[in-house]
């Protein structure tokens, strides 16, 4: 039975920070051209590593005033909510304040401001009066979300959503959710990460053997490769404009996809080793949701983050969902910017939209010797590559304790 | 302290508050309600905590009204500093 177009969701806008892009055209020229976006950082305590790091001007939407009060997650969110409006061609001032709402992704919030504050009262023998009284707006887990509300006089919902590493995908379906109650007529939505500024995230995944390291920075982040040893973390935004359909027509905007279908589940086995199985589960009930077949999926954006189980065990739920399926080629987004946690879903998904347009797909790099685990057919190496046909992509994103949600997009007709 | 240094450290501490403002021509018997919201407000009775070692109790925040009423609550603190 074919939708209405009330209850059809499309993209119109997009706005993106990412380690190797501020916007969606620079960001994509320098995928398709193989550039890097991982550096040589070095953080508190922990002291050298690798990071992706984000060098958009956050004043250009803030006061110095309002960067200082808040959070980093909460300047991406401004600075992203800013650039998708203005991709949308919708003047801020023009916003329906009360029928727009925020839904962003995030993968933790809180651990860099509470590491900073433990840090700044450190100086004065750990004496709790010298304690910030932003510490609560800062952390509480709506900030990102509701930073943007407050920069832009946004009075409809709010909500940040904590889904680990899949939640870029699961602020784009909450998003699409709100929409198609009926709460919004306009949802800005997407995932966020601060995850640099925090070093326990870098000294966690140390001890977890989980670390990304490589003498050369920008070849750290190697999924799919027989030599990968971990995650390169990144910090990052995109934030999607999304309407339904009917809107959409009515003000004339350019549409860069459908959000045709989605899915979301739980592994419900291990706090951080996927499960392959319900994650081809939550595949193939977004492949059905989005009304398709895996063989009507031309592209798919893995979410291999580089380390040695994961990559190898969403390999093997990919190779099961699309057996039999010769037209669809698989790519990694995170060997150019590493994993930009709460953020990654949604730049990942939005560095491929372009492709339904010029049919350009980006490769994977960092690949110098396949992984027999993660064979796979049509894997995208070496050099992007143009398909004769696109229609429809599917969009993994999955994170700890067994979270997974798979987003896809389908050529809009 | 004298009341020119308490001066020059008080707009030092206010510019980095609230950094949007021109604080350099502000007048000095001018309310600082105005340009002050109430966590800018503990911001600055943070600051001159951690940097002079001055604390402000609440039940005296009505003496920093405007920088020349801090000044003059804030000297008699400050002059061993």
């Amino acid at each position: 039975m074919s939708k209405s177009d009330r209850e059809r969701i499309v993209i119109t806008g997009i706005g993106l920070t990412a380690p190797n892009g501020n916007n969606l055209t620079e960001y994509r020229a320098n995928l398709l051209a193989s550039v890097s976006g991982v550096k040589s950082y070095s953080t508190r305590y922990f002291g050298d590593t690798v990071a992706g790091l984000c060098d958009f001007d956050a004043l250009r939407y803030q006061s110095r005033k309002a960067k200082r009060v808040g959070t980093r997650a909460g300047s991406i969110a401004i600075y992203c909510v800013h650039e998708a409006l203005a991709d949308a061609k919708i003047e801020p001032d023009a916003l329906d304040k009360a029928r727009s709402g925020v839904f962003i992704g995030i993968t933790e919030h809180g651990n860099v401001e509470t590491e900073n504050e433990i840090y700044e009262i450190s100086k004065f023998d750990y004496q709790t009066k010298y304690w910030s009284h932003h510490h609560n707006p800062r952390t509480v887990a709506n900030n990102p979300a509701g930073e943007v509300t407050i920069n832009l006089g946004i009075t409809g919902p709010h909500f940040t959503l904590g889904a680990a590493c899949a939640a870029g995908n699961l602020g784009l379906v909450t998003g699409a959710q709100q929409l198609l109650l009926g709460e919004v007529d306009l949802a800005l939505a997407g995932g966020v990460s601060e995850s640099t500024g925090t070093f326990g995230i870098f000294a966690a995944f140390n001890s977890q053997n989980a670390l990304a390291k490589h003498e050369t920075p920008e070849k750290a982040s190697r999924p799919f490769d027989a030599a990968r040893n971990g995650i390169v973390v990144s910090e990052g935004g995109a934030i999607y404009v999304l309407e339904r359909l009917d809107s959409a027509l009515k003000r004339g905007a350019h549409i860069y996809a459908e959000l045709a279908g989605w899915a979301y589940n739980s592994d419900a086995t291990d706090t951080v080793l996927p499960n392959s199985q319900r994650q081809g589960e939550c595949m193939s009930m977004a492949i059905q949701r989005a009304g398709l077949q895996p063989q009507d999926i031309h592209l798919v954006n893995t979410h291999a983050t580089g380390t040695p189980a994961g990559d190898a065990r969403e390999c093997e739920a990919l190779r099961q969902v699309f057996a039999g399926c010769p037209h669809t080629y698989f790519t990694n987004t995170k060997s150019f910017i590493g994993h930009c946690m709460g953020a990654a879903g949604a730049l990942e998904l939005a560095g491929n939209l372009p492709s339904f347009q010029d049919m350009l797909v980006h490769h994977t790099i960092n690949v110098d010797n396949l992984d027999p685990a993660c064979q796979l057919p049509n894997l995208l190496l070496d050099k992007p590559r143009k398909l004769e046909r696109l229609d429809a992509i599917l969009n993994n994103s999955f994170g700890m304790l067994g979270i997974n949600c798979v987003t896809v997009v389908k050529r809009y007709a | 302290m004298t009341r020119e240094e308490i001066s020059q450290a008080l707009v030092e501490i206010i510019s980095d508050i609230v950094p949007d403002e021109d604080w350099a021509s502000f007048d000095a018997e001018e309310s600082l309600r105005g340009k002050l919201e109430s966590m800018d407000f503990l911001d600055v009775v943070m600051e001159l905590r951690k940097q002079y070692g001055v604390e402000v109790p609440e039940a005296d925040y009505g003496a920093l009204e405007t920088l020349k009423s801090s000044i003059d609550y804030l000297e008699p603190k400050l002059k061993k500093a």
